[in-house]
């Protein structure tokens, strides 16, 4: 079986644009040379994943390729796919994995938190789970509608209350109710906040320290990031994780051309592992995260 | 590593302001460093080649190399190419007088707050006396027309929506709605979608199409890092937008974006949008654009310096007297501290909208504050405390002390009348602030930022210009203090 062949076309979409990146790169020069590693440079700062990371990156294959003796571009590329596969952690897997808990979506505005919190639902119902939706967004106008369409796709129960009350009394309620109807899976949805927001953060706090006071299962919090997102995401994702202490990254987006890159600055920074690739709108468009897949999806594949 | 840019470049230009004489190598280094500036802002790879290309020649050239202040004119040079990359201020939307109704549409990528920005841009419209209706076009996402919706139902303004999944009918039906209940603009609220989805991007030039609209706007998310130019290029080849609105500017991306937009569209960036008030729509300024996008201050990191030294017990005691409008001559001493602590008179007027331009037309007088410090420090105490006890001899004394004329003391006290009269008079203005201290709620901080940063200007202006400097600055004070409750 493929790398990619599980990949749907969204994915390999975003693998298709770099492959081509990276064949014209290659077209020009053969040999590794200064040329090569510039363009390898520009594909990484493309890919969003920073001015530094890619020079340090680039910097240190460079080193290596010198002293491990690689002779060809392909050599250079499987050990940079290996170097950035392994800046991402391992874990996660209780968040998502099967075991009962409780999981908060986090995230600025628009990273798509709802679509996310929709399709997970649907995955875990479909696994056989019992699952619980919460609607701590009672910011937004309509986020709860939108929700409940989802809750409707996934067919699984909702609890929500009327825009503007409180985020941690409805999360009290749909954990009162989850334990009621013997829930495995509480999933609660929580309105976009921009990190810089300081009011917001604050009362986010709030919430997620009521959850994790009310809660009997484990109670873990997932950051959504938009794939299209640059070099303020790590901005993002520091924040968040010194205010609630995050477990797990989920990315969206990556049906478009976007990389992605910022995901890896976010690994190797904050040691965040990465629970699930978001691919599309459709209910099925939810991916688990592979590092090797990842780090080949950013710099394209030559091995095929 | 992805600390303040701003202290990196100051880093470099600090070695270079300590050469006389800057070469080309000095050059080099330091474009590095505006290259990699560029490159966290998220600007585009190759608008970045470009520009650090262009800016270096630029700063090779005699006039920089052999000026007597060759740093601050690699400075000046990197900000005046970016401001002029950027273009102009530009937030004229495209009305035609005679056409019934206008029509505005909005695109853009999923999330990037295309239902919150249509809602702001009806509460601008209506505010000029136009009559709005908001045309929800996402069948797509579960309840988008229930958010627009909501929203037209907060700034009182009629939203159209249809059941049904074909948007391109919505769209023609909301025109012809409009009409039927004599509204003047309509603004096209359409799905998000993604540049590569061919078919969704057939929708949107088949709206276009059938609404013929006189503005087309594609709403950018400030934090978008380099796919930002497929996206736009995509955008602009299939529906040809007119100008840009770039949203969620309250957080602290540098929106690099932007420049990349200008270079490879040409389009100009109309408005900024920041927080969820309906008012938190603004008009585009390349110079502050530029400055946020290399880092080197703008409001926003001017009201967090100020935060911190609003910490500080001493500027507490100070806001209290403010407030109690008993304004004595300590408080210009603590002012002009406060000032210095956020990084001086030069940086705070830069800051706000079109002070550069003011700072670079020499308007200001960086040193105002610290010489009134002199003479104040030349005072007694109880002079400090009750400057109407200052009589003539004491001016004499005063004088002799601080080693200016007794003119520059009548000087110092006429400014402090004024500044005292004036506080009492924004204390008026502002009367309801007493009211309601401390009061912590949901309110957007971002939105507030930017509207009072324009109040501000507005205020500083009426003042008349720089005449009034500590009235000026104790305003512009009071103002972020008032930000910070």
């Amino acid at each position: 079986m493929g790398l990619f062949s599980r990949f749907t076309e969204g994915l390999a979409r975003t693998r298709e644009a770099f492959r081509e990146d990276m064949n014209l790169l290659l077209n020009r020069s053969p040999e590794v040379d200064d040329d090569f590693w510039d363009g390898l440079e520009e594909v990484l700062i493309m890919s969003d994943m920073g001015g530094y990371s890619a020079s340090t990156i680039v910097d240190r294959l460079r080193g290596e390729a010198t002293r491990k003796g690689y002779r060809t571009a392909d050599d250079v590329m499987r050990a940079l796919n290996d170097q950035i596969a392994a800046e991402f952690v391992e874990g996660g897997q209780e968040i998502l994995g099967g075991d009962p808990a409780i999981v908060l979506f986090v995230g600025v505005n628009g990273s798509g938190k709802t679509t996310t919190t929709g399709k997970i639902a649907k995955q875990a119902k479909d696994d056989g789970r019992s699952v619980i939706l919460g609607c701590a967004d009672t910011f937004r106008a309509a986020a709860i509608e939108q929700l409940e369409v989802w809750a409707k796709r996934a067919n699984v129960e909702i609890c929500a209350r009327e825009r503007g009350s409180d985020p941690a009394s409805v999360c009290f309620e749909t954990i009162e109710r989850g334990e009621q109807i013997g829930a495995d899976l509480v999933l609660i949805d929580t309105a976009g906040r921009l990190h810089t927001s300081s009011d917001l953060m604050r009362e986010l706090e709030k919430v997620v320290t009521v959850v994790r006071k009310r809660a009997n299962l484990p109670v873990h919090l997932v950051l959504v990031i938009d794939a299209t997102t640059g070099q303020n995401g790590l901005q993002q994702a520091r924040e968040f994780n010194n205010a609630l202490d995050l477990d797990g990254v989920i990315i969206t987006k990556l049906d478009g051309t976007a990389k992605g890159g910022i995901a890896v600055a976010v690994a190797h920074y904050l040691k965040l592992p990465i629970v699930k690739l978001g691919v599309g709108e459709g209910l099925e468009d939810l991916k688990d995260f592979d590092a090797h897949e990842y780090a080949a999806g950013l710099v394209g594949d030559f091995g095929q | 590593m992805f600390d303040n840019l701003q202290d990196q470049l100051q880093e470099v230009f600090d070695d270079l302001r300590g050469k006389g004489r800057l070469t080309e190598d000095d050059i080099r280094v330091a474009m590095r460093r505006v290259r990699m500036a560029l490159l966290e802002a998220d600007v585009s790879f190759k608008v970045v080649k470009g520009f650090v290309a262009k800016a270096s020649a630029r700063c090779m050239e005699a006039d920089v190399l052999e000026s007597l202040t060759p740093a601050q004119n690699v400075v000046k040079v990197v900000l005046d190419e970016l401001t002029s990359l950027l273009g102009e201020t530009d937030a004229h939307i495209n009305l035609r007088p005679n056409k019934h109704p206008n029509v505005i549409m909005l695109v853009g990528l999923q999330g990037s707050g295309k239902t919150t920005a249509a809602a702001k841009l009806a509460y601008l419209l209506k505010g000029e006396g136009h009559h709005p209706l908001l045309v929800a076009c996402d069948v797509y996402r579960p309840a988008a027309a229930d958010q627009l919706q909501t929203l037209g139902g907060e700034i009182g303004v009629k939203v159209y929506r249809a059941d049904g999944n074909d948007p391109v009918k919505i769209a023609r039906d909301g025109i012809q709605h409009a009409i039927d209940n004599l509204c003047d603009v309509a603004i096209v609220d359409t799905a998000g979608r993604l540049h590569v989805d061919e078919e969704m991007m057939v929708e949107a030039e088949s709206i276009k199409a059938a609404v013929d609209p006189d503005e087309v706007l594609m709403v950018v998310d400030a934090m978008t890092g380099q796919d930002v130019v497929n996206v736009v290029e995509t955008f602009s080849a299939r529906v040809d937008f007119d100008g840009v609105i770039m949203s969620k500017m309250d957080g602290d991306a540098r929106g690099g974006g932007a420049l990349s937009i200008r270079e490879s569209t040409g389009k100009p960036i109309k408005f900024i949008s920041s927080g969820e008030k309906p008012s938190s729509l603004e008009v585009f300024h390349p110079d502050r654009m530029a400055r946020r996008i290399l880092g080197m201050g703008d409001v926003v990191s001017l009201i967090e310096s100020a935060v911190k030294v609003q910490q500080e017990e001493e500027e507490a005691e100070a806001s209290e007297r403010l407030r109690r409008m008993d304004l004595n001559l300590n408080d210009f001493l603590d002012m002009n501290r406060q000032i210095r602590k956020m990084g001086g008179v030069g940086k705070l007027i830069s800051a706000l909208p079109g002070g550069d331009k003011m700072m670079s037309q020499g308007q200001v007088d960086e040193h105002a504050l610290d010489k009134m410090e002199v003479i104040i420090n030349s005072m007694t105490k109880a002079e400090r405390e009750k400057p109407d006890i200052i009589n003539g001899a004491r001016r004499a004394r005063i004088a002799a002390g601080a080693g200016v004329t007794v003119t520059a003391v009548n000087q110092l006290l006429k400014q402090y009348g004024e500044t005292r009269k004036q506080v009492k008079k924004m204390m008026a203005a502002y009367g309801d602030v007493d009211a309601k201290p401390g009061r912590k709620g949901r309110p957007k901080k971002g939105g507030k930022k930017g509207q009072k940063a324009k109040k501000g200007k507005s205020r500083r202006m009426g003042l008349g210009g720089m005449g009034g400097f500590g009235g000026m600055s104790m305003a512009d004070l009071k103002k972020i203090q008032d930000m910070m409750e």
